[in-house]
């Protein structure tokens, strides 16, 4: 060994053969305070500045819950929807081969690369009744623009891909062993996927479609166009932060916000914790 | 081989579900986009796209963009290096905390940045006190642009360089290179391509963020209006075939950061063959 | 159950896999499938679940008994399959990975709830992990995990059990344990067993009859120890063991090559034998049939024998010789002692491949 790697294992800063720590280090706490732990200072000094009652005023006002209810409402079905769809398409796009499948593949992306605005529009356009999709669902008496249903389908758009992309690579992963082991057994097709493949997937199944969850909690522009944003009845809790805004109502705005931050953080940790526990279970660890 | 579901008859079925599926609800919009903005002729798309406001949107936006990008490669690179190559206290913690922009509302996102640097916030005032202006102007829309894209290289670049592991940038401190020579010679090659695909993510993103930026804005016509927000004013004005002409140019750009992601997914793959 | 093919082949794409090969087992034999890899002793197997799929040829058949299985699934065969990394259902505790099979029949076939747990805790007992019911997979060590994987095979009663590569995955130690539990529980048990290997150690020690395999062909089916005396041919032979090589010249019944000379009751022209290292004597002087010097290089003195590595200008490549420690004891073995190699046995395979018996002589010393 050279000389030169012997005096670093000596040098100032025993431990690390690498360089850059303290560059690395600086910038990265420097962006993150600056632009993300700053920030947050500002909503809880508008809410400190709010008493107990008032804040529980503000986020139980009538108007306020009953965006919460269609945004849940509307996000839990088009998590629903997603899973079972994301599901198809993650499976039809390992398991089988058919011409087309690369641009399939792609086309998955589309909703995170398309701006939320530009799909608002579009599904907004498609589905007004004298949109393509309008003109052909009305007749059977199934209005989708300016109801909850237009706006669980412009969750549902968006947040299609965190189904795909978590469920895809895990059933790329599943050695073929699996399918093997459960037909050497004598188990249908059925059977098999249901005991057998379903229960491998089903913690990248739930994490995705919790994602999806959360991002459609939290979506905007994909969905006001659609909305029609009929106060108490398809008014989602994003836009509700908006319209305090524009009443200058900077503290009802604040009180909103801090529910909907909270509500995802929380969800994302318990998706954390919950995957950990499961992933422990498959890999090792004992209990 | 055989796998469960490969019954011919099954595979049709789902095949052509899927297919079909896909088509009605991704690929319908998409054709749509350009279909509604092509609907009176390519004279009056033309003429939607060079509009004064138009080409003053399509300029901020890529302003915006051109100045987003660099942060977001400084920052991603650095914490990825940091989280990556040194184990010290805190590391867990960093990492998820750059995931927040990821959980946070846009909206949301917009207004605390608009709570500290608005007239009201602490910041704000002071800032107002001497004279600048960030919110409702350009630079507010830059912070929470960098703000909503800031995960994306970072994003990228950890679970590789977690995988490839430090093993090559030990060989070469062991070979005598400077740190700067370690980052260019060693690890810049083996992450070039995963680094362009989280830039050109954050360069989607930050052309299209709307909710964010529509709280930060302010909107004025011609000045702080980004290319969604124009897209949304002419919406909300019964321009249909205006807002769309500006939509397809956004569309533009996520199909080219589609085709962009699927021609280095194949370039991966290739070489793993090879491998 | 016996299993009888006939005219099975396959290909994958414009490469064959496997030659049209015929087999009989016959019921309760334990037989190894030999070969290296892609040599087609997977595909054979994989066919013979009904995994794969058969080359449709006219008369390409596969029987068990006197059930014709050609053309049922999988799942309709009724054969235990072992994998080689397992295939253990990662979610399931070894309790329900045992029960699977019981637990997926159709209704009206389906034992009682009772019924089952009772065999699969026999089954558990058998494989010695009947405490370790409620634990993952994960919590086991591959030799437990692979037992796990055997009881889980054999839960439905299978008349055909088979194995790929069942203890490739496994360290020595577990592998020879686990290897004779095998041989132990085929025997008492009762069904017939076909395992594939690329171990000839395994598969000579384990087997009532070895199938050798090279390149999608079968080259030689045998009991172990016909295979290693009497070898069909040269892929055989060199499989199965170490083998010297010695090239030479034959003039006047005597084979020449550089300084070595060896008594050979051959024909005059060039000549290729084969020695198994055993079969390689060390004297301090040249005999009547042999001279043949050569130096030690490495000595090796583990296990029952001592190998001792030879070389010499006219070898190309290095000579292995085993003996036994009183011999090395005697001789006085060290690096760098110069030596006489004694052939007592040497083999020769003149065309390659044509399946003809190969020659096999003893010298005379």
């Amino acid at each position: 060994m050279s000389t030169r790697s012997f005096a670093i294992g000596l040098g100032s800063t025993p431990k690390r053969v690498l360089p850059g720590f303290g560059l690395s280090l600086g910038i990265s706490l420097t962006f993150v305070s600056l632009m993300l732990l700053l920030p947050m200072t500002g909503l809880f000094g508008q809410l400190a500045g709010l008493s107990l009652a008032e804040y529980w005023t503000i986020i139980t006002n009538d108007r306020v819950v009953a965006s919460y209810v269609v945004t849940i409402g509307a996000a839990a079905v088009a998590a629903i929807v997603n899973a079972a769809f994301g599901l198809l398409l993650a499976w039809v796009l390992v398991r089988y081969e058919f011409p087309g499948k690369r641009l399939l593949d792609a086309l998955m992306d589309l909703p995170f690369a398309l701006p939320t605005a530009v799909a608002g529009i579009t599904l907004a356009t498609l589905y007004a009744s004298n949109g393509w999709m309008g003109r052909l669902l009305e007749p059977l008496g199934l209005q989708v623009a300016y109801t909850w249903v237009g706006i669980a389908l412009a969750m549902a758009f968006t947040s299609i891909p965190f189904v795909v992309r978590t469920v895809q690579p895990v059933l790329e992963d599943m050695p073929h062993e699996m399918d093997e082991a459960a037909l050497t057994l004598g188990a249908s097709d059925i059977t098999g996927f249901r005991r057998v493949i379903l229960p491998h997937l089903w913690p990248a199944l739930v994490t995705g479609t919790g994602l999806a969850f959360v991002r459609s909690l939290g979506e905007f522009g994909a969905i006001i166009f659609i909305a029609g944003n009929m106060p108490y009845e398809t008014e989602i809790t994003a836009l509700m932060i908006f319209v305090r805004l524009q009443e200058y109502d900077y503290a009802g705005a604040s009180a909103i916000a801090s529910v909907v931050l909270f509500a995802s953080l929380a969800l994302l940790l318990v998706i954390n914790i919950w995957q950990g526990r499961f992933i422990k279970r498959l890999h090792g660890g004992h209990g | 081989m055989q796998r469960i579901g490969d019954a011919p008859a099954v595979r049709r079925l789902l095949i052509t579900a899927a297919v079909l599926l896909a088509a009605l609800f991704l690929l319908l919009p998409l054709v749509a986009i350009f279909a509604q903005a092509f609907a009176r002729g390519v004279d009056v798309f033309w003429a939607n796209i060079t509009n004064t406001y138009t080409l003053a949107a399509i300029q901020l936006t890529l302003v915006i963009a051109v100045l987003t990008i660099p942060v977001c490669l400084v920052f991603g690179v650095a914490l990825a290096w940091l989280v990556t190559r040194f184990r010290f206290p805190g590391r867990r913690i960093l990492q998820t905390l750059i995931d927040i922009p990821f959980a946070v509302s846009p909206v949301v996102a917009g207004l605390v940045y608009l709570l500290l640097y608005g007239r009201t916030g602490w910041l704000g005032s002071w800032l107002d006190g001497h004279d600048i202006q960030l919110m409702f102007a350009w630079p507010g829309i830059l912070m929470v642009t960098i703000f909503v894209t800031c995960p994306f290289v970072a994003r990228e670049l950890i679970p590789l360089m977690q995988a490839q592991g430090s093993r090559e940038e030990e060989a070469a401190v062991t070979l005598g290179a400077p740190g700067w020579t370690i980052f260019r010679r060693v690890t810049l090659p083996n992450i070039r391509w995963a680094l362009l695909y989280g830039v050109i993510l954050t360069n989607a993103r930050a052309v299209g963020e709307f909710g964010a930026v529509s709280v930060v804005s302010g909107a004025i016509r011609g000045q702080t209006n980004t290319l969604p927000l124009h897209l949304e004013q002419l919406y909300q004005d019964y321009n249909t075939v205006g807002a769309f002409a500006s939509a397809s140019l956004l569309a533009l750009i996520a199909l080219l950061t589609l085709v962009a992601k699927a021609s280095l997914e194949w370039r991966a793959a290739r070489r793993e063959d090879h491998a | 159950m016996s299993i009888r093919l006939h005219a099975i082949g396959k290909h994958f794409g414009k490469t064959q896999a496997l030659e049209p090969v015929d087999l009989d087992i016959a019921e309760g034999e334990l037989v190894g499938l030999l070969g290296p890899s892609g040599s087609g002793k997977t595909t054979l197997l994989r066919i013979i679940a009904g995994l794969e799929t058969a080359d449709r040829e006219p008369g390409g058949r596969i029987l068990f008994g006197e059930r014709d299985v050609t053309h049922l699934h999988v799942r309709d065969r009724r054969i235990g399959f072992v994998f080689q990394h397992y295939a253990l259902f990662r979610h399931m505790t070894v309790f329900d990975n045992v029960a699977f099979g019981l637990t997926v029949m159709p209704r009206k076939q389906r034992p009682s709830s009772g019924e089952i747990r009772s065999r699969v805790h026999r089954l558990l007992e058998m494989v010695k992990l009947e405490h370790m019911a409620q634990r993952y997979p994960a919590q086991l060590s591959g030799g437990q995990q692979q037992r796990v994987s055997l009881a889980r095979a054999l839960a439905l009663r299978p008349d055909v059990l088979l194995l790929d590569e069942p203890f490739g995955a496994l360290d020595a130690k577990v592998r020879q344990e686990l290897r004779r539990w095998l041989r132990h529980l085929h025997d008492e048990l009762n069904f017939t067993s076909l395992f594939v290997t690329h171990d000839q150690e395994e598969a000579l020690e384990l087997s009532d009859r070895v199938v050798v395999m090279s390149d999608g062909r079968i080259e030689q089916i045998d009991t172990p120890d016909v295979l290693y005396r009497r070898p069909a041919n040269r892929f055989v032979f060199e499989f199965l063991g170490d083998v010297n090589h010695l090239e030479g010249s034959v003039r006047n019944g005597v084979l020449t090559c550089g300084d070595a000379r060896l008594a050979v009751d051959l024909a005059d022209g060039p000549e290729e034998l084969l020695l198994r290292p055993h079969e390689v004597e060390l004297a301090e002087k040249p005999a009547a049939h042999a001279h043949m010097p050569v130096t030690v290089t490495a000595i090796s003195p583990v296990g029952a024998e001592v190998r001792v590595e030879l070389a010499a200008d006219w070898l190309g490549e290095p000579w292995l010789a085993t003996i036994r420690h009183a011999d090395y004891e005697r001789l006085a073995l060290a690096r760098g002692v110069r030596l006489y190699a004694l052939p007592r046995h040497w083999h020769r395979f003149p065309a390659e491949r044509d399946h003809q018996p190969s020659k096999t002589v003893a010298t005379t010393s």
